[in-house]
């Protein structure tokens, strides 16, 4: 068996009712260079250990939501929506990253280009 | 009569690290001992090769064996090509019997665009010299005659598929034995249960080599370590495009020779040989999310034993031995990373993804040829990690996507 993750809207389902959008990580600056886009767009942590990653719940509900995952041992310690509080006190959503974060910063005009 | 009883080494047993050796191989699986076998012809022989566990304990004894140089881009194929031909003189080479069979490899097209795209691969090979053709239905159920081909019910119909004649597959395990006696043999030191624990960097190279036993000086050093590829690079500061996931396999019960050929389907996530002892071996695809945790999953065995009876039905009733999980390090456009970095001394051999076991050979010799003129051999120029940086990819997206 693989693991369990806990949808925030529907409750414990399977890891294969989902699908996997990959760690979070720090957006790039406004009007990234050539190759800070790319280093974007290809590089990632991939780290051993707690991880924040995107999740999104195919065959459910299909809302996108954030977990921490011990990629270690698969253990998952919370799942949350994106503009819920973290339960480790962090930035709802890390620096600027993400759906949620594009949606906040269009909410309070400052990105001029739609991630929609 | 008295040798019956005596005590053989393939390698020596492990002595006290010593305190510098000119290069530091992290890794202690095919590619790492292949590269320090092929440092013998360069005359390099103050190698140290670091395995975390034992030799062969990663991807090198985890894949399925199968070995094919019939991929999508010119780049791909010529360097994969080259590859099976260091294979097919390997045994001769190590005087080992690799038990390497060329029973030939086959791609199922289930779909008009599906053949398309084989038939792209084919002409893609034949230019690089590269034996590969499309056959129909007919030629498929000679070359598998217990496959069921012309199946009215099937869920994806086969309508052809690419022939690749020199595919086949190998010991797995004979390979990393026979690699690791020829690069004792050559008087590198292969050190198991040594896990490396950081890398000291010092005017932008890579001085030392932090390990459970002590640390030790290094000359150059080379990251061959597959699935944790990105966490030896992130000691020398150096960043991958990887993400790790496990890769799953399967074998059943022996059973009489039955099918003498590689069958791979893309769009059924399988690919299934009969080994030489007689097991049915099957695989299928990467996990979608990213983990470290090599345990295998539920859905995997269903998956993999649905489409393979859908093949094979006369395999309803074989009973499945064991089944296994290794770690992949996925690169973003299914190409290997390999050779230089940012850091001087510090060379990758990465995002190997589901078809490392097949490059072996070659990445030992192209590595083994780098770390000896300070050069990016030619032929894996395109692989270089800077091509992410200037977005140059080499897309094996329609030949390797799926793990075979």
């Amino acid at each position: 068996m693989s693991f369990v993750l806990t949808c925030p809207n529907c409750g414990p389902r399977e890891v294969t009712d989902f699908g996997f959008g990959g760690e979070i990580g720090a957006r790039p600056s406004r009007e990234p260079s050539f190759r800070e886009l790319n280093a974007y767009n290809y590089f990632r942590a991939n780290v051993a250990g707690r991880q924040r990653e995107w999740w999104y719940h195919r065959s459910g509900c299909r809302a996108w939501f954030i977990a921490e995952r011990d990629t270690r041992t698969n253990e998952v310690h919370f799942t949350r929506l994106p503009d819920d509080e973290d339960p480790a006190g962090e930035a709802m959503v890390p620096a600027g990253s993400g759906l949620a974060g594009a949606r906040r910063e269009r909410a309070a005009g400052t990105r001029g280009w739609d991630l929609r | 009569m008295l040798d019956l009883f005596r005590k053989r080494r393939m390698w020596r047993p492990a002595s006290k690290l010593k305190g510098a050796y000119d290069v530091v191989i992290i890794g202690g699986g095919s590619h790492g001992l292949a590269t320090a076998h092929y440092l013998r012809e360069h005359g390099i022989t103050d190698v140290a090769i670091l395995e975390k566990r034992y030799i062969g304990s990663g991807a090198a004894g985890r894949n399925t064996t199968i070995l094919r140089s019939n991929y999508k881009t010119p780049e791909g194929a010529r360097f994969y090509d080259a590859s099976v031909k260091l294979y097919e003189g390997l045994s001769q080479e190590l005087n080992f019997n690799l038990l390497f069979s060329q029973c030939g490899h086959l791609t199922l097209a289930h779909s008009d665009r599906a053949m398309f795209v084989m038939a792209n691969r084919a002409e893609v090979n034949r230019l690089s010299g590269i034996d590969s053709r499309l056959i129909g239905p007919d030629e498929i159920q000679q070359l598998a005659p217990a496959m069921q081909v012309d199946n009215p019910n099937a869920t994806f119909p086969i309508m052809g598929a690419l022939y690749h004649p020199p595919g086949g597959i190998i010991r797995h395990d004979a390979v990393v034995w026979a690699l690791a006696r020829s690069a004792d043999q050559g008087g590198a030191e292969i050190h198991q249960d040594t896990e490396v624990l950081g890398l000291e960097r010092s005017g932008g190279r890579v001085s030392k080599v932090k390990t459970d036993r002590g640390t030790i000086a290094a000359g150059q050093v080379l990251n061959c370590t597959a699935g944790w590829s990105t966490l030896i690079s992130d000691m020398a500061g150096v960043k991958l495009p990887i993400t790790t996931h496990i890769l799953q396999a399967c074998v059943t019960e022996p059973f009489k020779p039955l099918l003498h050929v590689v069958v791979v389907s893309s769009q059924m996530h399988v690919y299934i040989s009969q080994t030489d002892r007689g097991e049915f071996l099957m695989g299928a695809e990467i996990e979608p999310w990213t983990t470290y945790r090599m345990q295998g999953t539920l859905n995997f065995l269903q998956d993999v034993c649905r489409h393979s009876l859908e093949l094979f039905p006369q395999l309803e009733r074989a009973r499945l031995l064991r089944s296994w999980a290794g770690l992949c390090d996925l690169s973003p456009d299914y190409s290997p990373i390999l050779g230089q970095t940012e850091v001087e001394n510090f060379h990758v051999s990465a995002g190997w993804g589901t078809y490392g076991f097949k490059a072996a050979p070659i990445v030992g010799k192209t590595l083994a040829e780098l770390v000896a003129t300070g050069r990016q051999p030619e032929l894996i120029a395109p692989f270089a990690l800077e091509r992410f940086y200037e977005d140059r990819l080499v897309s094996e997206l329609a030949a390797a996507a799926v793990s075979h």
